[in-house]
């Protein structure tokens, strides 16, 4: 059996194969900008997209690199599948596998899935999600943006900010950052902070006092479900705490910028204003999500099997 | 695998000398400079296109625009590469309606200018693509000329030749010799 690499969580990458990663992105950046934005360089390879839970931006985006880099693209999604009649996951796995896919990009609300993939698979196994664990390309994406607009990140310090227990985002989010040199903080209420701490993240309650130091503000999705769970008193209060707002952006290192892996709350965890704003990212997130992703997938399906290609 | 140099088989004079001759042989054959675009493919034929452009615009007085082109994501043989690497492409304008010429050191068996012509008409459709090399090693592989040559090198296929430049290697110099190790 061919030994192939695969991409679940940030950790399968050290920092050189991080900016290796970045730094082609660039050129698939470019690729985006050409009057024909397509290359042939994955003719012939067929990538499924195996999305158990509802996804927009993160499926689209892994359709559009895979399409951008001539692969074929089988798109599956749980609601509209054989998952209605009971197939497990692993039946549907072996059957992408017997149609001869060379990826399966993978979303599911377990924990562990794309591993078990791994195991039960002979493909390249790329983690879009899953469960409260890791989202590997969300990170990536988040360091391209990042890098190409503060340059090198080494000492810039970034605050993940909201509900970072239950944040797949921030916990594969803080260890890229980490491992490009950056500071880490998450800010959040006590309930919403996880109960063991992170290597080399700073944890504290206190945006406000925060806020002067970071560079990077990096507010994750609050869920309404949150309250009725009893992890905070009110959206109001959680609001007059944890929002951002123009307020508190002024209080933030001159030149701060503001990042959302979307979809975002307006007038929850960021105020319509700071979203509208120039230093607010959102839509240079998205537009990085496919050049990351075409990095991702070339990384891993472009060269010879079982090369050296990703860490 | 390390390269054993056996022959030097031309000197930075050399190397000047074949720059400054193609350079005149464009600008004949093109009627001038005015439509013309050069695309070096990496890496060394990056820095053989600047100076190309340069020696032009001595002998007509009029600045080429000058491009850089990355085959990796156009090449046939991705399947063999361990760990391929996608560096920056970057064109100068439009390309549509020019007269190309791609410019490499070494022409060898025509699949690096294959895959580069592929690339550039990705982004629009010239007038022309020609073709510029230092050195023409033989050994072509597919139906592909070289339009204007520096110098032709009768080689075996076990050799290797290795085009050295100032701005890549820094020295200047074409070798011949074989892989070792």
């Amino acid at each position: 059996m061919v030994e192939r690499r695969h991409l679940l969580d940030v950790d399968d990458l050290d920092r050189e194969g991080i900016e290796r990663i970045l730094d082609m992105a660039r050129s698939f950046a470019e690729v985006q900008r050409r009057p024909i934005k397509k290359v042939p360089s994955l003719r012939g390879k067929t990538v499924a997209n195996l999305f158990y839970e509802p996804s927009t931006r993160t499926r689209l985006s892994f359709e559009l690199a895979a399409k951008r880099l001539s692969a074929d693209v089988l798109n599956f999604t749980a609601s509209a599948s054989s998952v209605q009649k009971g197939e497990s996951l692993k039946d549907t796995a072996l059957t992408l596998e017997a149609m001869g896919v060379d990826a399966v990009v993978v979303r599911h609300p377990v924990a562990g899935t794309p591993w078990l993939l791994r195991k039960w698979i002979n493909a390249t196994i790329l983690n879009a999600g899953d469960g409260m664990h890791a989202h590997p390309t969300q990170a990536l994406l988040d360091l391209f943006t990042m890098r190409e607009r503060m340059g090198n990140l080494e000492g810039k310090t970034i605050a993940f900010v909201g509900d970072i227990l239950h944040s797949r985002v921030a916990r594969s989010g803080m260890k890229a950052c980490r491992f490009m040199g950056m500071e880490v903080l998450a800010v959040a209420p006590p309930t919403l902070l996880p109960p063991v701490a992170m290597e080399g993240v700073e944890f504290t309650c206190d945006f406000d006092a925060a806020l002067p130091r970071c560079d990077v503000i990096y507010m994750l999705r609050m869920q309404k479900e949150r309250q009725q769970e009893g992890r905070v008193p009110s959206i109001e209060e959680y609001v007059r705490f944890y929002q951002i707002d123009a307020g508190r952006m002024g209080r933030a290192r001159p030149g701060a910028m503001v990042m959302h892996p979307g979809p975002m709350n307006r007038g929850v965890e960021i105020s319509s204003e700071v979203a509208d704003a120039p230093y607010a990212v959102m839509t240079a997130q998205v537009a990085s999500g496919v050049a990351v992703r075409m990095a991702a997938l070339f990384t891993l399906l472009g060269g010879a099997e079982g090369g050296d290609g990703i860490a | 695998m390390a390269f054993r140099e056996r022959t030097r088989v031309m000197d930075a004079d050399d190397i000047r000398r074949a720059v400054q001759r193609v350079a005149h042989e464009i600008v004949e054959r093109n009627k001038g400079a005015s439509n013309l675009v050069l695309v070096g493919i990496r890496t060394r034929g990056v820095p053989l296109s600047l100076r190309l452009a340069k020696a032009i615009s001595s002998i007509e007085g009029t600045e080429v625009p000058v491009g850089k082109l990355d085959i990796t994501l156009y090449r046939d043989d991705l399947h063999t590469v361990s760990t391929p690497v996608v560096r920056e492409t970057h064109l100068p304008g439009d390309i549509e309606g020019k007269n190309l010429v791609i410019v490499d050191d070494v022409l060898y068996t025509g699949r690096s200018v294959r895959a580069a012509m592929d690339a550039l008409m990705d982004f629009g459709r010239p007038a022309s693509i020609q073709l510029a090399v230092l050195v023409d090693r033989g050994h072509r592989e597919l139906p592909i000329r070289a339009d204007y040559v520096g110098k032709n090198l009768p080689t075996s296929r076990d050799e290797r030749v290795k085009v050295a430049l100032t701005e890549v290697d820094g020295e200047e110099g074409v070798y011949i010799g074989e892989e070792v190790g």
